[in-house]
């Protein structure tokens, strides 16, 4: 379907609000007070709360939807996140799962009329020893069964392709295992677009409205308490990432989910040293450079349940020396800013999405460290949950049911990074 | 950084600590009669709570020895250190 717009981006409009000093443009979405009843309440005005709001309206029909945020939307993980975006995934659900998404991701920009910035600059990982070479060969044939994109290379290649790595490093490189398709695109405005679009469809965009509490009756939700007020509704979507847990605590669901907070750097901006997007397990970093010049840097979890939207002095000693072993130059390089998104993490690192014990409850939720690159898809398949009552097919198996089933799928312990 | 003050050597940074998450979780005494949702339970859910919270300490480059703590997780203050095998301190006298 053709997007309608308030008014649609381009070229022209560019070149005309130009010559009125850019003081014509409006708002990108309405800014809404609560109505008394929806069909969906979607909490959580981030990229997942967003792009489900905007799949109801454009995919179901289902346009009488708020989403409710406490903040602003994009102010949680999804402004504080290195805004990588890959597929290289273990498990052939995940696989699936996580290249539907970077295929809504490549198509984004067109469908929303709305620049993401999306840059397939490619996803690199770095072995530095016998054993992590043998579980990159065993990532890549993976990858290539479950047909997604993905390249071995040897040192040479590595080193010829990223010419800015320690020439005489204390962990030595092996290989590297590229997914071309991989990338990065600007966090911020991957919410903007899903909040336009979805407020073109009429969804309504309320923002510092925070849920209190739920109204459940005979198991069934009935509607939300918030600070502006009571909204009736049958049906609310949850997309609330590290709050998760005391938001279900009031619908009286117990989860398998700890908060911790994951940090995230941004230096100061340089020339361009860095054309991709790279991950190193044994140092523990990952990194790539923004279009502005930063060398924008994460690396592991802080390892105690936290709500802290801040992160802990180890946890930057130990990103500092993981980015110097594979960029020595970078030494003198100034960190301009730093911070923490709280990440719902699980056993598993496989998300939780689908149904909840309570009728008309339900979850996005459990991705961790990973919740970004997930946007387009989880948004997607959550919307045909909410609308359907029933899972997607490519979600069937991220249901909380799970956990007492048996049926884990083990990301945490097959891929990436060690969190 | 966090200092916790382990019970048997004294103000540490944390560093020289592990977490191991929530505090007074039991092993299920009869796991083979058990229905699987109740070990599941006992496997994978958790409180999660923001504000104290009751967790086990590891002394890992210290004493080796595991302790209780209680912990706020928006600032991260600790309120009490208590041994592993003793009852949590009520909240309520924490947190005064």
């Amino acid at each position: 379907m053709t997007l309608k717009t308030r008014r649609d981006y381009s070229a022209f409009a560019l070149l005309k609000n130009g010559l009125t000093h850019h003081k014509n443009w409006q708002a990108a979405w309405r800014s809404k007070s609560p109505k008394k009843n929806y069909d969906v309440v979607i909490v959580g005005g981030g990229g997942h709360g967003l792009a489900t709001a905007y799949y109801l309206a454009a995919n179901h029909g289902v346009t009488n939807v708020a989403v409710l945020e406490k903040g602003w939307i994009g102010g949680g993980n999804t402004g504080r996140n290195t805004t990588l975006i890959r597929s290289n995934y273990f498990f052939p659900e995940s696989a699936a799962f996580y290249d539907f998404s970077l295929k809504l991701y490549e198509n984004l920009s067109r469908d929303l009329n709305y620049n993401i910035m999306f840059s397939q600059r490619g996803m690199w990982m770095l072995a530095h020893d016998r054993h992590g070479l043998e579980m990159l060969r065993r990532s890549a044939n993976a990858m290539l069964l479950n047909g997604v994109d993905a390249e071995m290379h040897d040192e040479a290649s590595v080193r010829n392709k990223i010419p800015g790595l320690n020439p005489s490093p204390r962990y030595p490189i092996l290989a590297g295992l590229l997914q071309k398709r991989g990338g990065t695109a600007r966090h911020d405005a991957v919410a903007w677009a899903y909040a336009r679009g979805a407020d073109a469809l009429g969804v309504d965009i309320i923002q510092n409205c925070e849920v209190q509490d739920f109204d459940i009756q005979d198991n069934k939700i009935q509607g939300v308490k918030t600070n502006l007020g009571s909204i009736t509704t049958k049906k609310v979507g949850m997309a609330v990432a590290g709050s998760t847990s005391i938001l279900a605590n009031h619908a009286g669901i117990k989860l398998p989910i700890t908060s911790y907070g994951l940090q995230a750097f941004v230096s100061e901006p340089v020339k361009p040293i860095l054309d991709t997007a790279l991950l190193s397990p044994a140092t523990g970093v990952y990194a790539s450079q923004s279009d502005k010049g930063e060398i924008v840097v994460g690396s592991v979890l802080d390892l105690f349940s936290s709500y802290a939207q801040r992160g802990n002095l180890p946890t930057v000693e130990h990103t500092a020396a993981g980015l110097l072993e594979l960029f020595p130059q970078f030494s003198r390089m100034r960190m301009l800013r730093q911070w923490a998104g709280i990440v719902d993490v699980v056993h598993d690192s496989t998300p939780i999405l689908g149904l909840s014990p309570r009728d008309g409850l339900y979850l996005n939720c459990g991705w961790g460290t990973g919740g970004f690159k997930a946007i387009p898809a989880g948004g997607y398949c959550f919307a045909h949950t909410i609308a359907n009552d029933a899972p997607h097919p490519l979600t069937e198996s991220f249901g909380l049911s799970r956990f007492w089933t048996g049926a884990l799928i083990d990301e945490g312990a097959a891929s990436g990074i060690a969190h | 950084m966090i200092q916790i003050d382990c019970p048997h050597c004294g103000p540490r940074d944390e560093n020289e600590f592990i977490c191991g998450g929530e505090a007074h979780i039991s092993r299920p005494a009869n796991p083979e009669s058990i229905s699987d949702r109740a070990w599941a339970d006992y496997m994978f859910f958790r409180e999660n709570p923001r504000g104290l919270h009751k967790e086990r300490w590891f002394h890992s480059h210290g004493c080796r020895q595991w302790f209780n703590i209680i912990r706020c997780t928006v600032t991260h203050k600790v309120k009490a250190v208590y041994p592993i095998d003793a009852e949590a301190p009520s909240l309520v006298e924490v947190d005064s």
